[in-house]
């Protein structure tokens, strides 16, 4: 009886086999290592598929907080960082942990807090000043305390301000929390805080307690160039670890800056917000668009 | 005169260094009924976990049949010789499960030898049932009959029907006599309960403060008790 | 902002963990299981303190957990050779080891509280050690179910060590815990409730077929 079952399962099995082999190749794994802010934008949701169809290949997107997607990368697990903490970049490919700093796009930081605006940032010239209202008016402030490139920033606005926010005093309110976290977070509390363009438009219809009090409502419109967020792709070196797909990783970035990729980036959230949420910034487009 | 069936030689047993039980020599012959005799705490328990190997003596040995029993003793040897229990301990099973574990145990077929033992002990009606429910009386037969379905050479019986109400006390000991009678296993039963002992006793030892005091026939020892304090336990006293 | 998790990538993210939870729990069912037995029938020097990490293992963060299997898969730590990291392996591997104490620690204690009695008297019926083993846990049962139920509770909801070692990858490490945090953080609150109740109700599921396995278990002590 159990005879008889060969002959039946192997024909099939074979075609399987057969099948299997005409397949096209396996695509090859990327890594990615960025920020939660940059993913929770939906700008790899909507370019990534181009590249994967172009190189044959699959992006592992995985979105940390800033320090971690940095450490990721200096531990070799990750095969590139795209990143938005300039100071720590740079750093990064000092060290030799990347191979070299590629610009790609920039958005900006705002500002946010209740409508009302108690400490009148509304009227203020430059983020600083607005910081230094917030911090006379010792109106509550929320900061992400997390070390990401929205913490990095806030701490140097404050040092422009010439001042030095204290987590023991009772408005500066330090939560440790991404992006996503502080917004509700302030719009529930009625308080300031920094944050991206592009996650707070996202969220925007979720956060009744806020409206954007300093920074314009477009990245053209933001007054102040201090809150500029340019972000950063760097390949990991290859030298340091085994397992890193260098060859992809470079061909990633060469499709990121290229001005096909980047005119992308920078149409990417017109539709549904009436405005860019990133601004392309790479040398090959600058050259296109001088 | 055959071998004895077990025998303990210069057997002691310690606990935490206080020596409860001393036995320099005692034989149960074959098919006899022994009773063991004596007061809380002289040793009667230790006693019979010797004989079931449960528990190796800190010096002297234990033979059965002739043969040294190293400790832990060989699987096939711990089978010819089972114990019931006080306290009988069921697991939470139906009865007729429970009387058949221990020919499952062994890899045999348990219906025929399971439903003729509890017919004998008239547990028929109760064999689907759930053992934790049953009373007293009734989870001492299920034991029994668990204990009798493996056929042992040697049956050891610690206080058996100690906790149990005239009518199962009944049933238990007319079991215990029908074995006598049957002259197929060899039985030593521990009792604190003089009269039991004169019903059931071919032969009689008597255990006090960890030491045999007196070993007789049944006769001599319920007649002409030699100890002082065999002839108290004999006269129903107290013993302490 | 939509949800990142839309129609077949929430059926790929239910499957994984089913998957990755299933497979963990029958790791530590299986190493923990028979680990914990041995716990509480044997005696051996040292055996208090390996007691002692038990119990403090079942306190174990699972974050803590989750940080420590990342640093050993890194490619820059010592089985960084394996490539599991950020890919489900390392998931399921966190989970198990979260699990396990809890498997162990509470089939050691529902073993310890059976009658010591039993454990003679299975002697005296002739039981060699694993007939005595098995006998003394199907006996124990209930309170070995209850230990898996407990390991499954530790990972089933489980997000930090999940997100640390798995990434949250779309489409590859993606869970509904970790899923449940994205939609968090993205403000999409009432999609983050249905995840959480569809991961309540796969909690509820597998809870009901343990109890079940509780009174079911057959009793077959030989062979």
């Amino acid at each position: 009886m159990e005879k008889r079952w060969i002959p039946v399962l192997a024909i099939p099995g074979f075609l399987v086999a057969l099948l299997a082999a005409c397949q096209p190749a396996e695509p090859s794994v990327l890594r990615l290592a960025t920020t939660t802010s940059t993913a929770d934008s939906g700008l790899l949701d909507a370019i990534l598929p181009a590249f994967e169809e172009g190189y044959n290949a699959e992006v592992d997107v995985v979105a940390v907080g800033t320090g971690q997607a940095i450490e990721i990368g200096q531990n070799g697990d990750a095969d590139v960082i795209l990143v938005h903490a300039r100071s720590r970049e740079d750093a990064f490919v000092a060290d030799g942990y990347g191979l070299a700093r590629h610009d790609v796009m920039y958005n900006d930081f705002i500002l946010v807090g209740p409508p009302d605006d108690p400490a009148g940032i509304g009227a203020t010239g430059s983020a600083a000043d607005a910081l230094a209202a917030i911090a006379q008016a010792q109106a509550s402030f929320a900061s992400r305390g997390d070390d990401s490139g929205t913490h990095t920033k806030e701490l140097s606005i404050w040092q422009a301000a010439g001042i030095e926010p204290d987590p023991e005093q009772a408005w500066y309110l330090s939560l440790g929390q991404g992006m996503g976290e502080t917004l509700q977070f302030a719009s529930e509390s009625g308080a300031y805080t920094l944050a991206d363009r592009g996650t707070y438009l996202s969220q925007r219809d979720n956060l009744p307690g806020l409206a954007i009090l300093f920074g314009g409502d477009s990245i053209a419109e933001n007054p102040d160039r201090a809150l500029y967020n340019p972000y950063g792709v760097i390949p990991v070196n290859p030298d340091l670890h085994d397992g890193i797909q260098s060859e992809l990783a470079q061909q990633f970035v060469e499709w990121l800056t290229s001005l096909e990729t980047q005119e992308a980036i920078g149409e990417y959230g017109v539709d549904r917000f009436g405005q860019p949420l990133f601004y392309p910034d790479s040398e090959p487009y600058h050259q296109a668009h001088p | 005169m055959s071998d004895p069936v077990v025998e303990l030689h210069g057997a002691e047993v310690t606990y935490a260094g206080r020596t409860v039980l001393t036995v320099d020599r005692l034989a149960v012959q074959e098919h006899e009924a022994l009773v063991v005799v004596g007061p809380n705490g002289a040793g009667k328990s230790t006693l019979l976990r010797l004989m079931n190997f449960l528990e190796p003596p800190a010096s002297g040995e234990i033979l059965f049949c002739g043969e040294r029993v190293r400790h832990p003793a060989p699987l096939n040897l711990r089978r010819r010789v089972t114990t019931v229990f006080q306290r009988p301990v069921l697991l939470h099973r139906t009865v007729f499960e429970n009387v058949a574990y221990g020919l499952r145990l062994r890899g045999r077929d348990p219906a025929g030898v399971t439903w003729a033992l509890l017919k004998r002990l008239d547990l028929e009606g109760l064999s689907g049932a759930q053992a934790a429910g049953l009373s007293g009386g009734e989870s001492q037969r299920v034991a029994l009959a668990r204990a009798l379905a493996l056929d042992p050479e040697v049956l050891l019986l610690d206080e058996p029907t100690a906790n149990l109400d005239p009518f199962n006390l009944g049933l238990v000991e007319a079991m215990i006599q029908e074995l006598r009678a049957e002259r197929r296993c060899t039985l030593v039963i521990v009792t604190h309960n003089v009269f039991q002992a004169r019903r059931l006793a071919d032969r009689v030892a008597m255990l006090h403060g960890g030491t045999l005091i007196e070993v007789a026939e049944a006769a001599p020892f319920f007649d002409r008790p030699r100890d002082p304090r065999a002839a108290a336990f004999v006269r129903g006293e107290l013993v302490a | 902002m939509v949800s990142q998790v839309e129609g077949s990538a929430l059926w790929e993210i239910i499957a994984l963990t089913i998957r990755v939870t299933g497979t963990a729990l029958a790791a530590s069912a299986v190493l923990g299981i028979p680990t914990g037995a041995f716990l509480a029938f044997t005696r051996f020097p040292g055996r208090r303190l390996l007691v002692a990490l038990v119990y403090t293992g079942m306190g174990l963060p699972p974050v803590v957990v989750g940080l420590v299997v990342y640093l050993l898969l890194s490619r820059s730590g010592p089985l960084g050779e394996l490539g599991w990291l950020f890919t489900p392996t390392a998931m399921t591997l966190a989970q198990t080891i979260i699990a396990l104490p809890l498997v162990i620690g509470l089939t050691m204690t529902s073993l310890e509280a059976v009658d010591p009695q039993l454990r003679l008297q299975l002697r005296s019926m002739g039981a060699d050690r694993r007939q005595e083993v098995t006998a003394l846990l199907s006996e124990a049962r209930a309170g070995v179910v209850a230990a898996v139920v407990a390991g499954f509770g530790g990972i089933i909801s489980e997000v930090g060590a999940a997100m640390l070692v798995g990434g949250n990858i779309a489409g590859r490490t993606r869970v509904l815990s970790t899923a449940i945090v994205l939609e968090t953080r993205m403000g999409e609150f009432q999609f983050a409730l249905v995840l959480g109740a569809l991961l309540l109700s796969l909690a509820f599921l597998v809870n009901i077929l343990l109890l079940r396995l509780q009174h079911r278990i057959p009793y077959w002590p030989g062979r």
